[in-house]
């Protein structure tokens, strides 16, 4: 079977098979002048209906999110009655409410979301990069053996683990510490990152271990010198996925995280909804956007990487 | 490759390597267990130990504070007269089935139209893409519970058409439907995969066809959809896997309780209510083992039935 999406190249760039056939289609173009024109006003025609779609349903799809942004710089009452963008007045006061309206201020929370997402980031990049390295370059008894495993686990809900998860983790003391959300991350348990990594290290020259390793290079030297300066982008990859889905991560912070001094940013959100009444909206509002400001700007200078890990591996 | 070929191709592949080939390039075990460790500890003390730990506990009685009670088969006996759970099944289904399959046709649908050299493809991509990251958020579900709430921006906009909208995340009738919304609404990640798939398809293929005279929907019918149809196939098998799962979104919705009067009462939220909310960590743990075997049966329904329809392009 071979979807071919490893060889993938970046979906920005121009359509896959340009370099074929350009060769008999310029002769072809010469033939065909005559009726360019028409041909032109058809294609111009479809395109534009195309893109009259694209934006209607690409502002059907947006207008939720810009809306919130500006409710959030609106008085409570508006919001229950203008579903318009417009605004007369910048109203800051949600944000200062909201920043304060839980135990902590809520740079708190973010601090401890920080924490967290530093921690993931950096125990599935040397956890998944080892295990990478392994399965994508050594021979070794249990090979297939473990790999399959290994592509096995992602599959896996992660309910069937939960319960003794947690048991073991309360039974240790760890209730209300962050080692619950991240000692599973540097046991490289996100075989989605290893599964990437994999992917990624088998497109790099075996030349360049070989040239190393008659240089007298062991493997450390190898996977530390030659492997990982070249996947830097699978790395890269896995630090911003690493990032939205630790900075989102509801489930795990719900479990393991009761005392308000712990909250990540989702659970005190969670917090927020239950504490307020309902007409708090603003400022739950203003507290929404802060919380999916860095996921946003994450968004806006990794894309690259984000799109180009979906599509070779397909996991949102 | 996808994970998923990857794990069909390595059922069927027998050995990639000849026993001379491995004498020549030699064994690295201990450098191998070495890399592994990390990994071989997690899979060990954090996936298989509670796994089996879990299915233990499935047949006990155990409120974390006395030990473990062998019980049998109490628990799943309980389950097949346990109303609330078969309701939150029919719960999970509903949107799974109905949410996987028309967010995958949006997904489809948008990218056949962003496909073939669109100006401005970068731009309206992220615009698609931007909903899916964000939409696993406490603060997306928040959103949607004031958009769809009585006086939400849902009901603002109908008021303005004089349309007097009903209360959609307060009505038993509707409150599914807008958390299924919700999932449609992330379909950004799968199109991005459609639109990987769909440069894949060499283009000499419609040319043919075009000289043979059939026209776009033929075109379509006839190459996209089979040369697509693994792609497809791979989304179809990620999204139902995921969909089980989802929790956040209901859970933030409905005030962690599945209401109203459990309609948004997923397998998952009525998982996290018997075992991390009364402590019913036997009940919870025999839950997790019947939603592994759904999801297994599924994904194994689903492998069995791509023989009929996945083509591959060998």
């Amino acid at each position: 079977m071979t979807t071919k999406l490893q060889t993938l190249p970046a979906p920005d760039k121009k359509s896959a098979g340009a370099g074929k056939p350009t060769n008999h289609r310029k002769p072809k173009k010469a033939r065909e002048s005559r009726g360019t024109l028409a041909f032109s006003r058809l294609q111009r025609t479809k395109a534009l209906v195309k893109h009259a779609i694209l934006i209607l349903a690409g502002a059907l799809m947006i207008y939720p999110l810009l809306w919130m942004v500006v409710s959030s710089l609106r008085p409570n009452e508006v919001i229950f009655r203008d579903p318009g963008l417009w605004l007369n007045s910048l109203e800051m006061s949600n944000y200062t409410d909201g920043w304060s309206a839980l135990t902590h201020p809520f740079g708190h929370y973010m601090l401890n979301s920080a924490i967290v997402v530093v921690g993931s980031i950096l125990g599935n990049l040397i956890s998944c990069s080892m295990a990478a390295y392994a399965f994508a370059r050594l021979q070794f008894t249990g090979k297939k053996l473990f790999f399959g495993i290994m592509l096995l686990t992602i599959m896996l809900p992660f309910h069937v683990v939960i319960v003794p998860q947690y048991i073991l983790f309360s039974q240790i003391g760890w209730v209300n510490t962050f080692w619950p959300l991240l000692v599973p991350k540097l046991l490289a348990t996100d075989a989605f990152f290893v599964f990437l990594m994999v992917q990624f290290i088998r497109g790099i020259p075996k030349d360049l271990d070989e040239a190393a390793r008659i240089d007298g290079a062991g493997h450390p030297r190898i996977f530390l010198r030659v492997i990982l300066p070249l996947m830097v982008p699978a790395l890269a990859t896995t630090t911003i996925f690493t990032f939205i889905w630790t900075w989102n991560d509801f489930f795990g912070a719900l479990i393991y995280l009761t005392d308000p001094d712990m909250f990540t940013v989702p659970v005190a959100l969670r917090a927020f909804v239950d504490s307020q009444s309902a007409t708090s909206w603003g400022s739950l509002f203003a507290m929404s956007i802060v919380s999916l400001l860095p996921v946003f700007l994450v968004f806006l200078f990794g894309q690259r990487f984000l799109i180009k890990g979906i599509a070779t591996t397909g996991i949102k | 490759m996808s994970a998923i070929s990857e794990l069909s191709t390595l059922a069927k592949r027998k050995g990639p390597v000849t026993a001379a080939e491995k004498k020549a390039n030699g064994r690295d075990n201990k450098a191998a267990y070495i890399f592994l460790l990390p990994w071989l500890v997690g899979l060990v003390a954090i996936t298989i130990g509670p796994m089996l730990m879990s299915l233990y506990l499935s047949f006990t009685d155990y409120n974390l504070l006395q030990p473990p009670e062998w019980t049998g088969l109490d628990n799943f006996i309980r389950m097949l007269s346990d109303a609330r759970l078969h309701n939150s099944l029919g719960v999970t289904f509903t949107y799974v089935f109905v949410g996987v399959p028309l967010q995958l046709a949006v997904a489809l649908l948008i990218a056949l139209v962003l496909d073939k050299g669109l100006r401005g493809l970068p731009f309206y991509r992220s615009v698609f893409y931007l909903p899916s990251l964000l939409g696993g958020s406490v603060a997306v579900a928040i959103l949607w519970k004031q958009i769809f709430g009585t006086t939400g921006l849902v009901n603002q906009v109908l008021a303005m058409f004089g349309v007097q909208g009903p209360g959609w995340i307060s009505d038993p009738s509707t409150a599914l439907g807008s958390i299924v919304l919700l999932h449609v609404w992330t379909f950004g990640a799968p199109m991005i995969i459609f639109l990987a798939g769909l440069r894949q398809i060499p283009v000499m293929y419609y040319e043919a066809a075009r000289v043979d005279g059939a026209g776009t929907l033929q075109q379509f019918w006839r190459i996209t959809l089979p040369m697509l149809s693994p792609i497809i196939f791979f989304n179809l098998v990620l999204q139902i896997i995921g969909s089980f799962q989802s929790f956040t979104q209901a859970f933030i919705v409905s005030g962690g309780n599945g209401g109203p009067s459990d309609s948004t009462m997923f397998f998952t939220l009525y998982l996290y209510q018997k075992g991390f909310g009364q402590f019913d960590m036997g009940y919870a743990s025999a839950m997790a083992w019947f939603l592994l075997v759904i999801i297994g049966v599924f994904t194994a329904i689903n492998f069995i039935a791509a023989k009929y329809w996945v083509f591959y392009d060998d």
